[in-house]
């Protein structure tokens, strides 16, 4: 809370510098605008001109708020229209490639720390992986999908989901099952306890403070995953397919309410893992 | 059938080779062992495509991209310098230069990191590739609206690692510059921004990547016919897939060499840090 006013000063600056930002960027469409009726503006006209464009090149925040608020509330949530209705098409490509993510980040991990030979060869693999652009894959991942007889768009979002999200978690369970000291393996050789017993009654409860610090990066990524996977692919549902069709057909206040929307759904995302992860660290005695 | 038992027969080999490798232990199986299983896994792929007559619309067999970016280098050329000189590089050092001067100035006071660094870690978090239709708008079709992007994407990563990195030194390290009689500049340039490189090449390899992905993604929103974007989304259309997978060839070698440029330049920069010390 000690943070608090320095927060909203920031942000409170953010917006007006936003204003100042849309008053100048619309302000050459309204002078011709003005010009070509034959009319004198006033620099207070100006201002008024400037922020209620149907299609102005900077939104002002109270036009994105409005847009923001009748997409959220203004229609059913299962119309088109809606943002609700979007919102959950990309949550549910997010939450299936963060839980497959996981998946495969766990199961890497594992296999990572119980074999050196699996270390030494998918280690170097996964870090290169992610050098690699994902969007490049994407609109490939979507055709080949369909080829083989994948109709719905939720299989390929997720896939990218995971891609992104993988990462994290695998580095983070890593670490965290090579957690347990020399000495700590050692009184477990001294009760006789085989690998399994180890793993289970070591290095998975060891690992678990790690595991929940990698799932805040991890649900970020797998979002930017499941929009990215909606831009390339001619996809008419989400968050991102709202942006590509704001762009194309002219209404710039649609693709900056989903700009915003998409930003809120992973400020809500980010919070949720946040408590679960506050709440795991209460429970494993972690102090805070 | 017969290839695809004789990928399973490879696979069984090169992986029984591996184990025996690493439990050398040698300073060559340290790279040996991560070509090896690459290999494998190439020619199981070219095996398996060849076996299964798996049509190429969806997974060309690896000489087939081979034959593909061979025949076609003029064009990834074209592509490669539209996208990635020009798109994601000018980005990449306008964004990142831009955020730590910023980075240099919020430090000045305690009042604007303290409020900044919450709101930037933040929006690091957003998916703020959505910006890319909105920089289509304002700076056209050509390069300079994939640069902004790429300006968006990385300030703000950049941003909160630099602040992070030039808070990093304790008040020991700047007492002793005030006893030397030291000036705020002199205080930067000699303790605190090489105390926070580490923290700055963080960032900057977190930014390779984004600098690539957001140059790409522009692209799908409005381009001139030519760059990489343009193209896997225009061969995509075709079923080209073939050329799709040489441009991501070419992503992949871009993406590593550009980390690996960077990481390189991490370790010349920061010899004496404990984290690149005791590495060959």
């Amino acid at each position: 809370m000690r943070n608090a006013l320095p927060v909203l000063t920031v942000v409170g600056v953010i917006v007006v510098i936003w204003y100042i930002a849309a008053i100048w960027m619309n302000s050459t469409w309204a002078l011709q605008m003005a010009e070509r009726l034959g009319r004198d503006m006033e620099f207070t006209d100006l201002v008024v001109a400037t922020m209620t464009q149907d299609r102005p090149l900077v939104a002002a925040p109270h036009q994105v708020v409005v847009a923001l608020w009748d997409g959220v509330f203004g229609h059913a949530v299962t119309s088109k229209r809606s943002f609700v209705y979007h919102g959950f098409v990309t949550l549910e490509a997010t939450l299936w490639g963060f839980a497959l993510g996981i998946v495969i980040g766990v199961g890497l991990a594992i296999a990572i720390v119980h074999s050196r030979a699996v270390d030494m060869s998918v280690m170097p693999w996964a870090v290169i992986s992610q050098t690699v652009p994902i969007v490049a894959l994407a609109p490939m991942i979507v055709v080949v999908a369909n080829a083989v007889g994948v109709e719905d768009r939720l299989l390929p979002k997720a896939i990218i989901s995971a891609y992104l999200s993988f990462f994290p978690v695998l580095v983070s369970m890593v670490s965290g099952l090579r957690a347990p000291n020399q000495m700590q393996l050692d009184l477990l050789k001294t009760y006789g306890a085989n690998r399994s017993q180890v793993f289970w009654k070591l290095r998975l409860p060891a690992s678990l403070p790690y595991f929940f610090a990698s799932l805040k990066v991890a649900i970020a990524a797998s979002l930017i995953g499941a929009i990215v996977g909606e831009l390339p692919t001619g996809a008419i549902n989400g968050l991102g397919a709202r942006m590509l069709i704001g762009s194309q057909f002219g209404q710039p206040l649609i693709m900056w309410a989903a700009l915003f929307a998409a930003a809120i759904l992973a400020g809500i995302l980010i919070i949720a893992v946040g408590t679960i992860q506050r709440a795991a660290d209460r429970r494993m005695g972690v102090a805070r | 059938m017969t290839l695809v038992i004789l990928a399973l027969l490879i696979w069984l080999v090169a992986w029984w080779a591996n184990v025996r490798l690493a439990e050398t232990g040698a300073r060559a199986a340290r790279y040996a062992v991560p070509v090896i299983f690459g290999l494998t896994i190439l020619v199981m792929w070219e095996l398996i495509v060849r076996g299964l007559e798996v049509s190429p619309v969806i997974l060309p067999a690896p000489t087939a991209i081979a034959d593909r970016f061979a025949a076609s280098l003029g064009t990834l050329w074209i592509d490669f310098v539209q996208t990635v000189v020009k798109g994601a590089f000018t980005g990449y050092a306008m964004g990142c230069s831009a955020a730590v001067l910023a980075a240099i100035i919020i430090d000045r006071s305690p009042f604007l990191t303290r409020g900044l660094l919450p709101v930037g870690n933040f929006v690091a978090a957003l998916p703020i590739i959505g910006v890319a239709p909105i920089m289509v708008m304002w700076f056209g079709f050509d390069w300079q609206s994939k640069a902004a992007v790429v300006v968006v994407m990385v300030f703000f990563p950049m941003l909160v690692n630099t602040v992070a990195g030039l808070r990093d030194t304790d008040s020991m390290q700047r007492d002793l510059m005030r006893t030397y009689g030291a000036s705020y500049w002199q205080t930067l340039l000699k303790l605190r921004l090489p105390a926070a490189m580490p923290f700055i090449f963080n960032g900057l390899k977190i930014a390779t990547t984004l600098a690539l992905i957001g140059a790409i993604v522009a692209e799908f929103f409005g381009s001139p016919i030519k760059g990489m974007g343009f193209r896997i989304s225009t061969s995509v259309g075709q079923l080209a897939i073939d050329m799709v997978w040489a441009e991501i060839v070419v992503a992949a070698i871009v993406g590593s060499g550009f980390y690996g440029g960077v990481a390189l330049l991490e370790k010349a920069v920061t010899f004496w840090h404990p984290s690149q010390r005791g590495r060959a």
